[in-house]
């Protein structure tokens, strides 16, 4: 039993994939808001998507919300992590959402900041419930591969 | 007396009744879901008084008002779940309670002043049904003496007289009284006999009812106060007491009156001997049929073979306030006998109501002859033709014809020779009455289905097309302190909405019962209290309240208005200043406004220039801010100024103008920092900005390239580019929009200038786009003329600031995405910055829970804006469509031009979205799959051929005209910003210039004859029939007219008669013509008058002026006439009888 860098890999993924349920979570909370009227879609948009922030303060809070780059980055970097760590299966796991997220964002409205969500058209209902499923696949996705994770790591750490 | 008027209805009694459980529970189960969301603002007890006090009432309404747009999400209030036991007793304390009712003294005068006004009873709208009521209930007082009744008379007219008198304020509120009359008077007498004795057995059973009902009041009314209640106070009471009696008629025989009356299923009709109490509910049941007759001939069309008790109880719930709601036709209220009237009101529903029944109940045998024979006539016909159409249940002979299948590969002239008026909802007369006007609103299913099953199931698209800023030549305006909304959806109080009693009313999209508030009781048309149901909110399904300061965030702005002017090289040109500058100075004084009213200017080259207008200087100051990269505002003040104190300075600046920049070499365009210096300018106040531009924007911010590749304009492949560039005018709208700033842009350029980026500021700011390809003051004089004709219009028009619209419709329709021009702030709220009358929303609906249980569908749509005289209002429009639950009934419903204008609208969202090849294949699957649908469900006809329902016959057509739209065509070499400023006015633009876009009209106008004229006023308008739009149509002999919206092309053809040129056209032969005629003269001949009278009359219902166009056959022009020419082939795109040809081959893969 020996402390590997797969078995870092796996833990630092297992935190990180916490931090994505969370973002899966209140992704869908945002939509579900949007949904119900609570929220103005042109400030919905601008949580969601990360702009560049004016106010200082709140600057912390705002950034914890800007969760669209944030997720792709860290799914982004635990991929590349598990690519060092040669868990081919693991990343190959891992490869379809790593698409679907390079699709999405490549296919995002034309846009000049950074972000995914267009106020103008996110209240179109396809796209809202499209929107939402999406949340609802990455949370069963994420938790998913948590227990994967969790599994893998022990595993790792078990047969080394 | 005019609560006694009211109180018999008791329709709401009925209503009450029937559904009182129901009730309770409804509104237990609609409030239950959004209870957790808002807190609950009253308990029940606060829910009931009979007035509500006002501070709570507003402070509901107050915190969201404004932002989320008339409140409309004002915390529901009074969310606890009320149960029907609460409900009654509620509704027993509050008769028995302090009375509301009118103070004595007010009735008397009014009865006694009014007195002599009696013979006006003939003819006030109002006189029938009270007259009727009184008489109705003169008669369970039969012991009383006769004199009574007569002396009491007097008290019952001023609700009428006073209406009488008060008309002509509420335009809308009269009612034609014609062919009511007659037919009520002939019926009558044969009604009377045969309704003697039920009404005088009726009586006992009422009066013990109400005594049964009535124990919490003090006084037990006697049968004379039954009637007339002589004393206010006891009156209520016995009113209230009286319409449980009449409810408490209804729980025992509740299917009794409907069975009989609309026969919609035949166990119901044998049964009512048997549930009818021995005695005196025949008379109540007699009595209370005309009430349910209007909701019950709907639902038992639309629900026609569902099972006796829902099909009874829906008729009550859809039809017991009709009555009410819209007073029948007037009728001569002192000769009518009671009962005489009963039966009139039902004929004319019967007659379109189908489902017939050959053995009439026993009550049916003082039906007369005139009512009964067309009922049983059309029996036999009806019902072979609905076995044919594959077994529907209730079909009218309207829809029968809607749905008589057509082949269209055999009939050639599906075209009607005049314009078809859009199809009528199947809805009972009265009730069709106050139907919102289709040119307002309009869906595209006038049968709502079901289920969205069922809707998917016809394959149609479900969707509204709205204009809701339309300018009316009648609209009550209702000033008052408490608009009556919802308390649950904050639905406005409309005519579809049933009154279960005097005090309480059910809202009809959430089915919620809410107070009437004390206010609201007093009628202003006639001056009377307690007639709610006569208010004119309830009378007119559009109307218009005077909001009080809860709709407002802020004080109402001002009017103001903000010019923003390209003065580069190329506009200076184009020569568009002149023409700007001298409507702008013809029309100053008409610019919509009150004293407030603010005017700026800016112009911009390559720098941004401002002007300073203060009062008191001797002449304009222009300042110039040439740092373009971070734009700035010189000085706050006086760029924005009253119009009025500065009027001399701002006529010096426009006669200036444009001479101004005559020299200048500046090609360099800056619109994005003028815009941006523009929102600067007005981000205090909102208002409009109207963006002049004439090229390409190169400086700046928002700087655009040319993306349009003109080898590419013909290509059958993919269109790029349809989408903006850039975000930057996306980002601006949204922050002008969010400031409550429309922009509104003109684009006059001769080269590409990328509308489909430009567009964006005004489509996501709710402005308009007017575009003006090759404009040239000298070279191009329709464009100019077209151009001045449509800023006059422009800058005239009515105009509303910080709107907001959002569109209610009954709960379990909801809504899938909006078209126009606006920023959708939530589910079903848009904001608009300026609203004008001239754009067009569309809405697409989807179903999201079965509507099984109810029989009208209502979608409502208010508007809350603030006028140029800076009051807050509400403009409501409410619409009601029948729900259906067959499919050959949705087929029956369709109307087809909404269809096509909503199919554009989404076809649009998809080319931009995705690409203009799937938009065109998504329109012609739109017609290929509801017409295999329809084939699907009409299994028995026959399957060769292309068959369509009658009402969808012009399906095909007119998406062969939408894909050969600039818009979405290809093929045919279009410019880049003429097809996306297609797209802009195909979005944007209301259903019927849309259709004229589409699908052109065209006459042939050279051989016009008086025959079958219209007459108006005293003049005489020729109505030549509408021709297809092919070349066969033509003949060199001829001139045509093609009327395609915004403009409009004569074409002459060669050997066109010398007469029609000379008299009309004012040239001696065809040759003499010249090429680029862009008016007629105005002759003094017959053929002349007659042709301009027709155009005019053609221009009446249009806002905007359209170009004119006189073609002659040999010149390049006549192009553009013939891409008109939609069912003929082009090298690119198929004729008619191919695509019909092509979908029956993709209908048979």
């Amino acid at each position: 039993m020996a402390f590997t860098f797969a078995a870092f890999c796996y833990m630092l993924a297992l935190l990180l994939t916490a931090a994505l349920i969370f973002f899966a979570i209140w992704h869908i909370i945002a939509f579900d808001e949007l949904k119900t009227d609570y929220k103005n879609p042109i400030d919905q948009c601008n949580t969601l998507n990360p702009t560049v922030d004016r106010v200082k303060k709140i600057k912390r809070v705002r950034l914890a919300l800007k969760l669209v780059l944030p997720e792709y980055l860290i799914h982004v970097f635990f991929c590349v992590m598990f690519l060092c760590a040669t868990e081919w299966l693991t990343l190959g796991l891992n490869m379809p959402l790593l698409a679907y997220h390079i699709w999405r964002y490549m296919s995002r409205p034309v846009m000049s900041g950074p972000g995914l969500y267009d106020p103008t058209t996110i209240m179109n209902a396809d796209i809202l419930a499209y929107c939402q499923k999406e949340g609802w696949c990455k949370l069963a996705f994420y938790l998913l591969s948590f227990f994967y994770y969790l599994y893998g790591m022990i595993y790792v750490l078990v047969s080394s | 007396m005019s609560t006694q008027g009211y109180a018999n209805p008791n329709s709401a009694g009925n209503n009450y009744s029937m559904n009182s459980s129901q009730n309770g529970g409804g509104a237990a189960a609609t409030a239950a879901p959004a209870a957790p969301a808002a807190p609950c603002q009253n308990g029940p007890g606060q829910t009931y008084p009979a007035m509500y006090p006002a501070s709570s009432y507003y402070s509901s309404a107050l915190p969201a008002a404004y932002p989320t747009v008339a409140g409309h999400n004002a915390p529901p209030a009074g969310k606890t779940p009320v149960s029907s036991t609460g409900y009654s007793g509620n509704y027993y304390q509050n008769s028995s309670g302090p009375s509301p009712c009118p103070a004595p003294p007010r009735t008397h005068q009014y009865s006694t002043s009014n007195a002599p006004v009696q013979s006006f009873q003939q003819t006030a709208p109002y006189a029938m049904p009270a007259g009727y009521y009184r008489q109705t209930y003169s008669h369970p007082s039969q012991g009383q003496p006769q004199p009574q009744p007569q002396q009491l008379q007097p008290s019952l007219v001023p609700a009428s007289s006073g209406n009488n008198l008060n008309a002509p304020l509420y335009p809308i509120v009269s009612y034609p009284s014609a062919p009511g009359s007659s037919q009520y008077g002939t019926l009558r007498s044969s009604q009377t006999a045969a309704e003697q004795l039920p009404v005088s057995t009726g009586m006992p059973l009422t009066q013990s009812s109400l005594q049964q009902y009535s124990q919490g009041i003090g006084t037990t009314p006697t049968p004379a106060h039954l009637g007339y209640g002589a004393p206010p106070l006891s009156q209520t009471a016995t009113v209230n007491g009286q319409s449980n009696a009449v409810q408490q008629h209804y729980n025992q025989n509740l299917h009794n009156p409907m069975s009989h009356h609309y026969a919609a299923a035949p166990p119901i009709s044998q049964s009512p001997d048997k549930e009818r109490p021995p005695s005196g509910t025949p008379g109540t049941s007699v009595h209370s049929s005309p009430r349910h007759h209007p909701g019950g001939d709907s639902s038992s069309t639309t629900t026609g073979s569902a099972s006796p008790v829902p099909n009874s109880y829906e008729s009550v719930e859809g039809g017991g306030y009709s009555d009410l709601a819209a007073p029948p036709t007037s009728v001569p209220a002192k000769q009518a006998p009671p009962f005489g009237y009963n039966y009139p009101t039902m004929h004319p529903a019967y007659q379109q109501n189908p489902a017939p029944r050959p053995d009439s109940s026993p009550s049916h045998g003082g039906y007369n002859p005139p009512g009964y024979q067309p009922y049983s006539q059309p029996f036999p016909s009806l019902s072979e033709l609905s076995s044919a159409l594959g077994g529907l249940g209730g079909v009218s002979e309207l829809e029968a014809e809607t749905l008589r299948p057509v082949n269209l590969l055999q009939e050639r002239n599906i075209l009607p020779p005049k314009h078809a008026p859009p199809p009528e909802p199947n809805l009972s007369n009265d009730l069709r009455k106050v139907n919102c006007s289709p040119d307002t609103f309009r869906c595209t299913l006038t049968n709502i289905p079901q289920t969205q099953a069922l809707l998917n199931k016809a394959r149609l698209p479900l969707g509204l097309l709205l204009h809701p800023f339309r300018d009316l030549t009648q609209l009550p305006v209702i000033t008052s302190n408490t608009i009556v909304r919802c308390r649950s959806c904050r639905t406005y109080i409309n005519p579809f909405v049933s009154f279960l009693d005097q005090r309480r009313w059910k809202c009809n999209l959430c089915y919620r019962v809410n107070d009437v508030p004390d206010e609201f009781m007093y009628n202003p048309v006639t001056r009377s209290y307690g007639e709610p149901h006569k208010r004119p909110e309830v009378q007119n399904s559009t109307v218009e309240f005077i909001a009080s300061s809860d709709y407002m965030l802020r004080p109402p702005q001002p009017a103001v208005y903000l010019f923003v002017l390209d003065v580069s090289h190329n506009a200076v040109e184009s020569g568009y200043l002149n023409v700007f500058c001298q409507s702008l100075l013809d029309n100053l004084e008409k610019l919509p406004g009150d004293t407030r009213t603010r005017i700026g200017f800016v112009t911009f080259d390559s720098t941004v220039h401002f002007y300073n207008l203060q009062e008191g200087l001797s002449q304009p100051q222009m300042l110039l801010v040439s740092d373009i990269d971070d734009v700035f505002i010189p000085t706050h003040d006086n760029l924005l100024v009253n119009l009025k104190e500065s009027k001399e300075l701002v006529k010096d600046l426009l006669n200036a103008l444009p001479g101004m920049f005559t020299h200048t070499r500046e090609t360099q365009s800056a619109l994005g920092p003028a815009l941006q210096a523009a929102y600067k300018l007005m981000c205090p106040t909102g208002g409009r900005v109207s963006v002049f531009q004439t090229q390409l924007p190169t400086l700046g911010a928002g700087l655009l390239q040319s993306r349009e590749d003109p080898n590419l304009r013909s290509s059958t492949k993919n269109v790029q580019h349809l989408g903006p560039a850039t975000d930057f005018y996306k980002k601006l709208a949204l922050d002008c929009s969010g400031q409550q700033i429309g922009v509104d842009l003109f684009l006059l350029s001769s080269q590409y200038s990328d509308l489909a980026s430009l567009a964006c500021v005004s489509k996501y700011s709710a402005g308009s786009v007017f575009y003006y390809p090759s404009f040239h003051h000298v070279h191009n004089t329709a464009q100019s003329q077209k151009f001045q004709k449509d800023l006059q219009r422009y800058l005239t028009r009515k105009i509303g600031f910080e709107a907001v619209m959002r569109i209610r419709c009954t709960k379990g329709l909801s809504i899938h995405t909006f078209h126009g021009n606006f920023f959708v702030r939530s589910t079903d709220l848009l904001s608009l910055a300026n609203v004008n009358p001239d754009s067009g929303f569309a809405v697409q609906m989807s179903i999201e829970e079965s509507l099984a249980d109810t029989s009208l569908a209502c979608f409502q749509a208010a508007l809350l804006y603030t006028s140029s005289k800076g009051k807050r209002r509400i403009r409501v429009h409410t619409l009601c469509l029948p729900v259906v639950s067959q499919l050959s009934e949705v087929f029956a419903g369709a109307d087809i031009q909404a269809i096509t204008c909503l199919l554009a609208n989404m076809a649009i969202d998809r080319s931009i979205s995705s690409s203009l090849s799937d938009a065109r294949d998504a329109l012609v699957n739109a017609v290929v799959d509801c017409l295999t649908a329809y084939r699907a469900n009409g299994s028995n006809i026959q399957p060769s051929g292309l068959i369509t329902p009658a009402a969808l016959r012009l399906f095909p057509l007119y998406v062969l005209a939408l894909l050969k739209q600039k818009a979405l065509r290809t093929g045919t070499s279009t410019r880049l910003d003429e097809r996306v400023f297609s797209m802009c006015e195909l979005k944007s633009q209301p259903l019927l210039q849309i259709m004229r876009m589409a699908h052109p009209d065209l006459y042939r106008i050279d051989n016009m004859t008086e025959q079958a004229a219209l007459h108006l006023n005293d003049s005489v308008i020729p109505q030549p029939p509408l021709l297809q739009l092919t070349a066969e149509k033509l003949t060199r002999e001829g001139a045509f007219l093609m009327d395609c919206g915004s403009v409009m092309f004569l074409w002459v053809g060669k050997c066109c008669n010398e007469t029609f040129i000379r008299d009309v056209l004012g040239y001696p032969n065809y040759a003499s013509l010249p090429s680029n005629m862009t008016e007629i003269p105005e002759l003094q001949t017959m053929y002349s008058e007659r042709t301009r009278a027709f155009i005019s009359w053609l221009l009446e219902s249009r806002t905007f002026h359209p170009a004119f166009h006189v073609i002659k056959d040999d010149t390049s022009a006549k192009t553009s006439f013939f891409q008109h020419l939609v069912e003929d082939r082009t090298e690119s795109a198929f004729s008619y009888y191919e695509f019909l040809l092509h979908i029956q081959q993709q209908m048979s893969k």
